[in-house]
């Protein structure tokens, strides 16, 4: 049982203009076994906060803190918080030149393990994992995303999940881009990797639609660098109706609180 | 993110088209590097008398056009103005274009089975001249100047068991001249390896025949001192049915330019030409390759890879892929890829591709030059791989497509090895 803290985050980039603050004090737990979906409109922040627990060089934290199990992810390098189990499936994987997949993998894999995996059940493991994703067994030659399509890039994203077996799946719009068959492709593939049971989820998404396929059990409404709302499955379909409109930016989550409260008496 | 990639499509015969007059394809723009270093007046209008259409340095002829002889004094001397040079810093050739060729030449050591013949020679043999002439005025100024030549036969029908080594080592930074003549006879088979070492500020001119129906491989290594120069024309003659793979490796050395022609003179032949470059700071690694389809149904193929780290390294890969009007049935790719590791290099990279006839079973070429980025370090460690080891794995992988080639397992490793060391210079 694992437990990933994010409390009272600030991250902000360096732009031509100057320092812009993006992530405004967000606090989130997530624990082994749970799915948390974070959803919210473009541009509000959602990529700043995966990027950043993976250790984007580009973002700062300001204040606030990320631990796992009590450990400081802050204090780790990219690569060390990738070994302690955090995995983040990009927006945009980038292609890497020069690197087949098959190198890729296995070269990821004896890092995360600490020893390389037996060839033999590996290699195994990989072709199973692949067909399950239906992704084209010539894959592994190619290099590294190279030429991928945006639905192929997503997959694979997923097939490294399956196979690296991380602690905390962080999944930045996963969906987007997706047609229905790819979508449910994809949501087998996280289903598959949580069924297991050592792993937390937390699924960042624009739209709706994947939580047909993936359900959690926490959804946290983020706008403008902030966690503005947070509810059960029961806020996504409430969104699914309503869209963000509702949370102008700029309104707090007390305002909104008491625009509810108002509402419902 | 990948920047500056163009890649072409291999496009087959235009069927509609029965001919297509002069095509030509330019890379990347002209270098400002002899142009900013000149004192001339007409510099720059020099520079944009090259361009057609718009484009910065296209040539302004055929590459069949091109001057070729065994007199140094047919060869203006070098403004670095022309096409072929333009790449090149003159300054750094330290006289190879300039002075009498009179210092000693790399020693030559020769081993190799029993079966291969090898012989010093003078002057006047008459294998000298057999298969090139030269293409440029350094290559002229070695013609004119090398006082003895190495000349290594595989008799005909012979298939030679391991490979014959070359080991060529640098006697100083006098500036010199050196003759090699490679007979590969009819039928035979045979891998020979030019092994350069030490320092030397040398010109050096390799003859190869390829006899009717030999298979022949040359690997050409220059693993120089850092303070070495070294221009070396290597020209190749294919008979009918011959069979000839060129691999050169290109790791040391201050400036070093490699120009290989193949020229095909009956149907049935094959080129494969690779390379394979790691420039570091401060280096200028060049080759200029040249395929003549003279005749009908000849086969080529080209593959050369860089890299590149530090703070003007520079290299320089240039494909003149002529298919004449003759030659029907020519099958022809070439491709250079490179891999800037760093910011401050650079990496020139220029196919050219004529095509005098409709009539051929394919024709392609591609270029691209990809840097290795943030970006990419940061998703290879996101998933868990160490900066150093993600370095290694991009840079092993994209060239071991070439040294796979190689197949002599004692040189694979050692330039793997070789490779390994170049990465390692990047850690401090
Ligand atoms: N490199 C950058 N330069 C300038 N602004 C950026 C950069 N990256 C992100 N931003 C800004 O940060 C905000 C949050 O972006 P992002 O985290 O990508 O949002 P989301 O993933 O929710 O769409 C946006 O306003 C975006 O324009
Ligand atoms: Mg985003």
């Amino acid at each position: 049982m694992s437990t990933l803290e994010i409390k009272d985050l600030h991250v902000s980039i360096d732009t031509e203009q100057g320092t812009k603050e993006i992530l405004k004090g967000v606090s989130l737990t997530i624990k082994t076994g749970e799915t948390h979906a974070i959803m919210g409109p473009n541009g509000s922040g959602k990529s700043t906060l995966a990027s950043t627990i993976a250790g984007h060089p580009r973002y700062n934290v300001t204040s606030g803190s990320i631990t796992l199990d009590g450990e400081d992810v802050l204090a780790m390098t990219v690569d060390q918080r990738a070994r302690a189990g955090l995995f983040l499936a990009m927006q945009y994987p980038v292609e890497v030149p020069g690197v087949s997949m098959t190198n890729f993998l296995r070269t990821a894999k004896t890092a995360i393990d600490g020893e390389a995996p037996k060839l033999r059940t590996w290699t195994k493991d990989v072709k199973a994992a692949m067909a399950q994703l239906r992704i084209d067994a010539d894959f592994t030659q190619r290099n590294v995303n190279e030429g991928f399509s945006g639905g192929e890039k997503k997959r694979v994203e997923i097939l490294q999940l399956e196979l690296f077996k991380p602690k905390f799946a962080i999944l930045d719009e996963t969906d987007s881009g997706l047609d229905v068959d790819a979508l449910k492709v994809v949501s087998e593939g996280v289903n598959r990797a949580h069924a297991e049971g050592n792993m937390g989820t937390l699924l960042i998404t624009h739209y709706t639609r994947i939580l047909r396929y993936i359900k959690p059990e926490f959804v946290h409404v983020f706008v403008d660098g902030q966690v503005v709302e947070e509810g059960g499955p029961e806020l996504a379909d409430r969104l699914e109706e309503e869209g963000y409109d509702r949370y102008a930016t700029g309104a707090g989550a007390a305002t909104i609180a008491a625009a509810d409260a108002a509402a419902q008496a | 993110m990948t920047d500056v990639t163009t890649e072409k499509a291999r496009i087959g015969a235009p069927s509609a088209q029965p001919f297509i007059n002069g095509f030509t394809e330019e890379g990347e723009s002209l270098s400002p590097l002899n142009a900013a270093e000149s004192k001339s007046p007409l510099a720059g209008d020099a520079v944009k008398r090259h361009s057609h259409g718009g484009g910065v340095g296209i040539p302004d002829s055929s590459r069949a056009g091109r001057l070729s002889s065994y007199k140094l004094a047919d060869f203006k001397p070098l403004t670095g103005m022309e096409e072929d040079w333009r790449f090149t810093p003159l300054k750094r050739l330290r006289g190879l274009h300039t002075e009498v060729l009179n210092g000693a030449a790399p020693s030559v050591a020769v081993t190799g089975p029993d079966s291969v013949r090898i012989e010093s020679v003078g002057r006047d043999d008459a294998r000298i001249g057999s298969a090139a002439i030269p293409e440029d005025r350094v290559s002229a100024n070695a013609w004119e100047n090398f006082t003895e030549a190495t000349v290594i036969t595989v008799p005909a029908e012979v298939q030679v068991d391991g490979e014959v080594s070359v080991l060529l080592t640098g006697q100083g930074t006098d500036a010199s001249a050196q003759h090699l003549v490679i007979v590969a006879e009819k039928f035979s088979k045979s891998v020979v390896v030019l092994d350069h070492q030490g320092t030397a500020v040398v010109s050096e001119n390799v003859e190869i025949v390829v006899e009717d129906g030999a298979q022949l491989t040359v690997i050409s290594l220059q693993e120089w001192n850092d303070d070495a120069v070294h221009a070396s024309s290597q020209q190749v003659k294919l008979g009918r049915d011959a069979k000839f793979k060129h691999i050169v490796v290109s790791l040391g050395g201050d400036l070093v330019r490699v120009t290989p022609s193949a020229r095909f003179t009956a149907p049935g032949a094959e080129v494969e030409l690779f390379g394979l470059y790691f420039a570091d700071a401060g280096q200028h690694l060049e080759q200029r390759l040249f395929v003549d389809h003279a005749v009908a149904n000849c086969k080529s193929n080209v593959l050369y890879k860089g890299a590149l780290q530090g703070r003007n390294a520079h290299t320089v890969w240039v494909g003149d892929v002529l298919i004449r009007k003759e030659a029907e049935g020519t099958d022809t790719y070439e491709a250079n890829r490179n891999l800037v590791l760093t910011d401050g290099a650079r990496a020139d990279s220029v196919p050219n591709l004529e095509i005098e006839t409709g009539l051929i079973a394919g024709a392609g070429h591609a270029s691209a030059t990809g840097r290795f980025d943030d970006e990419h370090l940061f998703y290879l460690m996101a998933r868990g791989i160490p900066e150093k080891v993600a370095r290694r794995l991009v840079v092993r992988g994209f060239l071991n497509e070439i040294i796979q080639q190689i197949k002599v397992p004692a040189i694979e490793e050692r330039l793997t090895a070789a490779v390994e060391r170049e990465l390692a210079a990047t850690d401090n």
